[in-house]
């Protein structure tokens, strides 16, 4: 408890300090926020991480490169495709590894699966968070398909390992790209569906709306990645700007806040923001569909895979924004150091800014809409 | 009820033994066969039909397991329950805590007491029936601050101060909605209001005049947000508040909390269908059978109550839940100025001529008519032409 504050009339009142978490109903895992109130106002919200914390990077120096990919998948369990993917990226520009070109397409078709579905989670505890049940289960039950899609694809369903260094674990046939295809005609009116129900409505616009704006300047000074910095309105996306893989030759465009019904930035706008990429994500899904090539789909790579001495820091756009391998290679069969970099765990120190003076209700929207995920953050 | 007993009485059914106690005994048999045989059942069923309609709302399937389509899903619940350790928190007020939902339910059942089933099928028609409502329904919001407060645990504290904050503001507008009717009719008593109905839609309240129309509305939003029903649950808010004011309550007495919960959305159908949509009042062609008449009476009414409960669960599977501060505006801002207005224009319409209020009733019904064929072709629209395809089984 802080100190008492006395007031005029002779009543004393005090603070309350309350643990949201780790076991809350949402903070979608384990996460801890110490919460001075005052009754429902918030006078202070201190971020505590370290509660998944499972020695990743350790555990990238005692195996081999290959023999680290499904480690990478727990990274972030919920987009296990795009840890894999900056992964292998690394590893074979250390190694000087060509990608087969049909693995590249197969990537990009896995990944943006991936990206529907973590942003489908996203959406639909987001939603729950507000209060409404029903988007939810609806989000959950498009995610199932695309887990059978994976399934169908690599024989996982949450942690994948599925990219390898080369290109991808096994090819993906005609009658899988057959049934992706119709998936995404599925998926499109459920979006519309999806936003009649739930981002339409009126008291989610207004618990939304102006409520924990992140300015531009916020946003880059607190280095926020991903949705949530192009919800403040910055158009930056590594797959445009940084380009990797395929994505130069897709067209696609970039969704940012433009203050759909408050201020840029707000909690709606972020939502918003990963509502159109998934749209983006079944445009990209589509080109490649249709311009994907025959051939291998993994290029020739040694089994003992001995990039030589070298550094470097890979980054794909993964959901949850800015995704980042840092790989060191003293030139053996084991990896000297790698690094990961996550976008969670930038989005979480800006939270004990943005909860001052917020309300509890608020506080958890403004959680749901930084989209932080735990293992993310502690790795 | 009391003619019956006056008349064994003289016929010397109880010798000897003295009026009061008569009376006595008797209010208690009744008040335990209308608990037995019609709010636990009801309440139980609800509780299993509120999870059916909303599993498929949510393309899930829900309960089916426990009996013909899961219909005794509510027994089982009700045995695991009464079955499970009686916890109560070492910190807790031993007092209070134990005492906390019995107090909530008390409130919750004494309601039936005034709710009709059908003409002769009431407990005890009481002249002053609303008043009595109103007044034992604020005995929950006792119930539920002693939950918040003996739990001392801060989610539940922080709970019971919303609950009490909610409950009390949402008085006003559900009792100055409930005045336009007690105007329109004369009485307080709910039998009195219904026999001053029809059967016909044109003869209730609800089409009287525009504003009983939205006086309806108001009564039933407000009343949602007495029984903390979606979207005014924040006293339970599970996102925010783990469980708001029954976070430390377990087994039975958690599920009396919830019974209370689920038996109110009865008494808010009931009593929005006795005020406002005709209650109990069926055509005169039953006149001449009072079986059929009394069975026909109590089906009209309790099909016209429970389509309210219906719309109570729809609600709660369609909408996301307002912040403390809105809920507040909502009521003070909005809610309470517009109850006000619908009372003074129906004084007003009282005032009128006959012709002038047939007038009135006319558009208002025509106009309800129409509200009513938009939204159920809005409604089909979303369910044929809208509708994208679902798959209800998993396809592997």
């Amino acid at each position: 408890m802080s100190e008492n504050a006395a007031t005029d009339t002779g009543f004393y009142a005090e603070e309350m300090t309350i643990n949201v978490g780790p076991q809350h109903p949402s903070t979608h895992g384990v996460l801890r926020f110490v919460v001075k109130t005052d009754g429902e106002m918030i006078n202070e919200a201190i971020p505590d991480v370290g509660y998944l914390h499972r020695s990743i990077e350790k555990i990238g120096e005692k195996v081999t490169y290959h023999g680290y990919v499904p480690y990478t998948d727990r990274a972030d369990y919920l987009a296990a495709m795009f840890a894999n993917q900056v992964f292998c990226m690394a590893a074979e520009k250390l190694g000087n590894t060509e990608v087969a070109r049909r693995g590249e397409f197969c990537r990009v078709i896995a990944c943006e699966l991936n990206r529907i579905a973590s942003h489908l989670i996203s959406v639909g505890t987001f939603g729950q968070d507000i209060g409404a049940m029903t988007p939810f289960v609806h989000a959950l039950r498009e995610r199932e398909t695309i887990n059978n899609l994976m399934e169908e694809i690599c024989g996982a369903r949450l942690t994948y390992n599925y990219i390898r260094i080369g290109g991808v674990g096994y090819d993906i046939v005609p009658s899988t790209m057959a049934k992706i295809a119709e998936f995404l005609d599925h998926f499109e009116p459920i979006v519309e569906e999806f936003n009649r129900l739930l981002s339409g409505n009126k008291i989610f616009i207004e618990r939304l709306a102006g409520v924990a704006v992140v300015t531009k300047e916020e946003a880059l000074s607190y280095n926020l990645v991903g949705p949530n910095l192009r919800g403040s309105g910055i158009k930056w996306d590594i797959r445009r700007d940084i380009p990797y893989s395929i994505y130069p030759e897709l067209d696609f465009d970039i969704p940012v806040g433009t203050a759909e019904v408050g201020s840029v930035g707000d909690s709606f706008d972020r939502f918003w923001v990963r509502i159109r990429e998934m749209q983006e994500s079944v445009k990209i899904l589509r080109q490649c569909i249709k311009m994907i090539p025959k051939g291998p789909a993994i290029s020739k790579v040694p089994r003992k895979f001995r990039p030589p001495a070298g550094e470097y820091y890979a980054r794909v756009e993964a959901p949850r924004g800015d995704m980042g391998f840092y790989v060191i290679s003293d030139g053996s069969e084991y990896p000297y150091r790698v690094r990961i970099r996550t976008g969670s765990f930038t989005a979480m120190s800006i939270i004990d800014k943005l909860s001052k003076g917020i309300m509890v209700a608020d506080l958890i929207a403004l959680i749901g809409s930084l989209d932080v995920d735990a293992p993310e953050i502690d790795r | 009820m009391q003619s019956l007993l006056d008349q064994m009485m003289q016929e010397g059914a109880f010798a000897g033994v003295p009026k009061e106690v008569v009376y006595a005994i008797a209010m208690v048999l009744t008040a335990l066969v209308v608990l037995s045989v019609f709010v636990a059942p009801l309440a139980g069923l609800t509780s299993w039909l509120e999870r059916r309609v909303w599993a498929r709302m949510q393309s899930r399937v829900g309960p089916n397991r426990v009996g013909p389509q899961g219909v005794l899903q509510w027994l089982a619940d009700g045995i695991k329950n009464i079955m499970k350790e009686d916890i109560v928190p070492a910190a807790a007020d031993q007092k209070l805590f134990p005492l906390a939902p019995y107090i909530v339910f008390m409130g919750f059942l004494c309601t039936f007491v005034v709710i009709p089933f059908g003409e002769n099928l009431i407990v005890a028609d009481l002249d002053i029936g609303i008043l009595y409502i109103l007044a034992v329904t604020s005995l929950v919001v006792v119930g539920i601050l002693m939950a918040g407060w003996a739990s001392n645990n801060k989610w539940s504290l922080l709970g019971g101060m919303r609950s009490a904050a909610q409950i009390v503001s949402y008085e006003i507008p559900a009792g100055l909605a409930l005045l336009t009717v007690v105007f329109l009719s004369g009485t307080l008593s709910i039998q009195g209001i219904i026999k001053a109905q029809g059967w016909a839609p044109w003869d209730w309240f609800l089409f009287h005049n525009p504003f009983t129309f939205c006086a309806f509305f108001l009564y039933f939003t407000a009343a949602l947000a007495e029984g903390n029903r979606t979207p005014f649950d924040i006293p339970e808010a599970e996102s925010e508040l783990v469980a708001g004011y029954v976070t430390e309550y377990s087994g039975m007495r958690f599920l009396f909390f919830f019974f209370a919960e689920w038996g109110n959305l009865y008494v808010i159908g009931a009593v929005a269908t006795s005020l406002f949509m005709g209650g109990w009042q069926v055509p005169a062609v039953f006149d001449d059978h009072p079986v059929a008449k009394g069975i026909a009476q109590f089906i009209v009414f309790f099909l016209k109550a429970y389509s309210w409960v219906f719309v109570a669960m729809w609600i709660r599977a369609t909408l996301p839940r307002v912040r403390v501060d809105q809920l507040m505006a909502l009521c003070w801002k909005y809610m309470v100025p517009l109850s006000f207005v619908c009372l003074m224009g129906t004084i007003g319409v009282m005032f009128m001529s006959n012709q002038w209020q047939w007038v009135f009733r006319a558009v208002t019904l025509g106009f309800a008519i129409a509200t009513a064929i938009n939204f159920f072709r809005r409604v089909g629209f979303q369910l044929t032409e809208a509708k994208p395809e679902i798959y209800l089984k998993p396809h592997i």
